[in-house]
């Protein structure tokens, strides 16, 4: 039962990545050309997400080698959703950086490396296999450091050693970890892993090996101890740049301990303990930071730190209604996040600074765009319809069910930290009177856009908007999704059923 | 054979750890790179090691009649060195850009992302 298609959303980023760069210097060309890739991504990954929804897991084994012993990529609902989503905020991504991406960086390559990026994204989540992923993941973290180090500016090279360091002594932990599950079981397709490590009596062992992919997929998501480096650096690329960044590349993280953690560590009293307690930092940490800070990515920065501290409630608790938040908080932070870094980035665009104490006045000189501009706003605090709402209550109720009153309190007292700190930019930048800003030498303005040049900018975050809208108005459907996927993650026997097509029980 | 491996392996770890927790960015960089090599031998070990033969089926044959030895872990670490020289080589120019830029090779003082408020 193979079914070659799946890979699709992988080889379309590849293909794209080689034939951008054929127009290395002819950026009108580059532009276009990845619009038209990126648009022929979200349709490719809409149609498979219908086909696994309707079929269930499908699954293709590469060069038709059987289950443990080939690479196998499993399509399954929380894979394919996130293709999904990911294709659409690199949609959004891929159009907004037309408008405000410059011409020097464009003319180095940074539209091919972008789809590298989106390429590495879309294979972490559909392989089916602990090394592979470390492979995808290593596609992912070396593209994003052209990315963040593209035009060499100083703040950019002083935060990319930062990144680059912290994000190679992660890969090495995740390297350890897979050698130690390679030792234990001598298997590394993740459905046979789930079944032999089941099987062994060395608990311990096993419990330091999940510490390891806890510690190595932490930094990566910037969990509670080990976040400094993110907002150390997410907020010296261009705006385009952190709004990929700030939307994908945390939630990898959180993906890959979604998968670990459900299929091959799970249930372990210990690590469930530890986890709540980091879950429960993460989001006081990232929320008190975001309130101390005047630069407007560095909040928002701070901001994704505490919701990666939501999602860890649900990996912490594992039941399915937590689960079920999770996997609903991580849809709609994607294109939240994406969109909220565009924000910032058009802000920047307009005035030329992103302090929030200088800024102001901007609902006065643009109403219409303060309008669009606050819906990813509020829906990342969560006011009801919008799609932060939904989510949340599904946390409480998760945590309240089992008992984690620790977990109860943060999520709330991190709800209405968040809503301080959105309350803070909104007053600051859009109603407080604003002054003449001395204009910077270098740089176009949003003014002088052309009017190409100034949808290109809105265009996107109109797009997500809507996104963002009809996650919230039509939360039904996104979950209903989201608890198929809970309920498969609870139990992954089907999963490893059609994995491994029946050979073992 | 394991224990000269194991004492390799915690002595480059040991190395490399303590090279990253210096202050200079260049060492930092030798200590990432002893690290990756610790590693690539903890997985060539933990792979078990076996006086085997190629894991080569006779033609007539169905299963292994000898004891053979596991590729596998030598694939990963050849994958692992590949990806691993290319992640090392890129450090090593921005670590050149960045003292060229920046002019110093203390970590110390490439505080200025994080203080600025």
């Amino acid at each position: 039962m193979n079914n070659p298609y799946i890979v699709l959303p992988i080889i379309l980023q590849l293909v794209a990545a080689v034939v951008l760069m054929f127009f290395w210097t002819k950026t009108k060309a580059q532009k276009l050309l990845s619009i038209i890739f990126s648009v022929a991504a979200v349709l490719v990954a809409a149609y498979l997400l219908i086909s696994v929804w309707h079929e269930g897991i499908l699954v293709t084994q590469s060069g038709n080698w059987k289950a443990p012993f080939g690479i196998t990529f499993v399509a399954d609902l929380l894979g394919v959703t996130l293709v999904l989503v990911s294709s659409i905020a690199a949609l959004g991504v891929s159009i907004f950086s037309s408008g405000s991406m410059r011409e020097e960086r464009l003319k180095f390559g940074y539209y091919p490396v972008f789809h590298f990026l989106v390429m590495g994204l879309q294979g972490a989540f559909l392989t089916g296999d602990i090394f592979n992923l470390y492979v995808w993941f290593e596609v992912i973290i070396i593209s994003s450091f052209v990315l963040m180090t593209l035009g060499g500016k100083k703040a950019q090279l002083e935060g990319a050693i930062k990144y680059v360091s912290l994000n190679l002594l992660a890969s090495s932990l995740f390297l350890i970890g897979i050698g130690f599950l390679y030792g234990l079981t001598g298997t590394l397709n993740m459905a046979d892993l789930s079944i032999k490590i089941k099987e062994i009596q060395n608990i311990g062992l096993v419990n330091v090996t999940a510490g390891l992919f806890l510690v190595a997929f932490g930094i990566k998501s910037a969990i509670f101890p080990m976040y400094f480096w993110l907002p150390a650096s997410y907020h010296t690329p261009p705006p385009a740049v952190t709004a990929i960044f700030g939307g994908l590349l945390t939630k990898v993280g959180v993906y890959a301990m979604l998968r670990t953690f459900s299929l091959i560590f799970g249930g372990d009293e210990f690590m469930t303990v530890t986890i709540s307690i980091i879950a429960a930092l993460t989001i006081l940490g990232g929320a008190f930071g975001a309130m101390s800070h005047r630069h407007m990515s560095k909040i928002f920065g701070y901001l994704i730190i505490s919701h990666i501290g939501f999602m860890m409630v649900g990996i912490s608790i594992f039941t399915e209604i937590a689960l079920l938040g999770t996997i609903f908080y991580l849809i709609h932070d994607i294109i939240v996040k994406t969109n909220l870094f565009m924000v910032s980035g058009l802000v920047l665009k307009i005035n030329g600074t992103q302090d929030i104490k200088d800024l102001g006045g901007l609902y006065k000189s643009y109403p219409l765009l303060s309008l669009l501009m606050a819906i990813p706003l509020f829906s990342l605090v969560g006011i009801p319809p919008l799609s932060g709402f939904w989510a949340k209550i599904f946390f409480v109720e998760g945590a309240l069910e089992a008992r984690d009153y620790l977990l109860v309190i943060s999520v709330i007292l991190g709800s209405f930290l968040t809503l301080w700190v959105i309350g803070k930019v909104w007053t600051e930048v859009f109603w407080k009177k604003g002054e003449n800003l001395p204009k910077q030498a270098n740089g176009v303005y949003f003014d002088e856009l052309s009017q190409t040049g100034k949808w290109s900018m809105v265009f996107p975050m109109l797009l997500l908007s809507f996104v963002s809208l009809y996650i919230g108005l039509g939360a039904k459907h996104v979950i209903s999704l989201s608890q198929k996927i809970a309920t498969e993650l609870v139990d992954p026997s089907s999963y490893i059923q059609v994995v491994l097509q029946n050979q073992v029980p | 054979m394991e224990l000269l491996l194991i004492l390799i392996i915690g002595l480059l770890h040991a190395g490399g750890l303590y090279m990253l927790l210096r202050r200079s960015m260049f060492k930092m960089i030798i200590g990432l790179i002893l690290l990756g090599n610790g590693v690539n031998l903890l997985i060539f070990l933990l792979g078990r090691l076996t006086k085997g033969h190629p894991p080569v089926i006779e033609a007539d044959a169905k299963i292994f009649s000898e004891i053979y030895a596991d590729p596998l872990p030598q694939a990963l670490i050849l994958t692992a060195i590949v990806i691993g020289f290319g992640l090392q080589s890129f450090a090593i120019i921005l670590i050149k850009r960045v003292y060229q830029v920046l002019g110093t090779d203390d970590l110390d003082e490439l505080n200025s992302t994080d203080e600025e408020i």
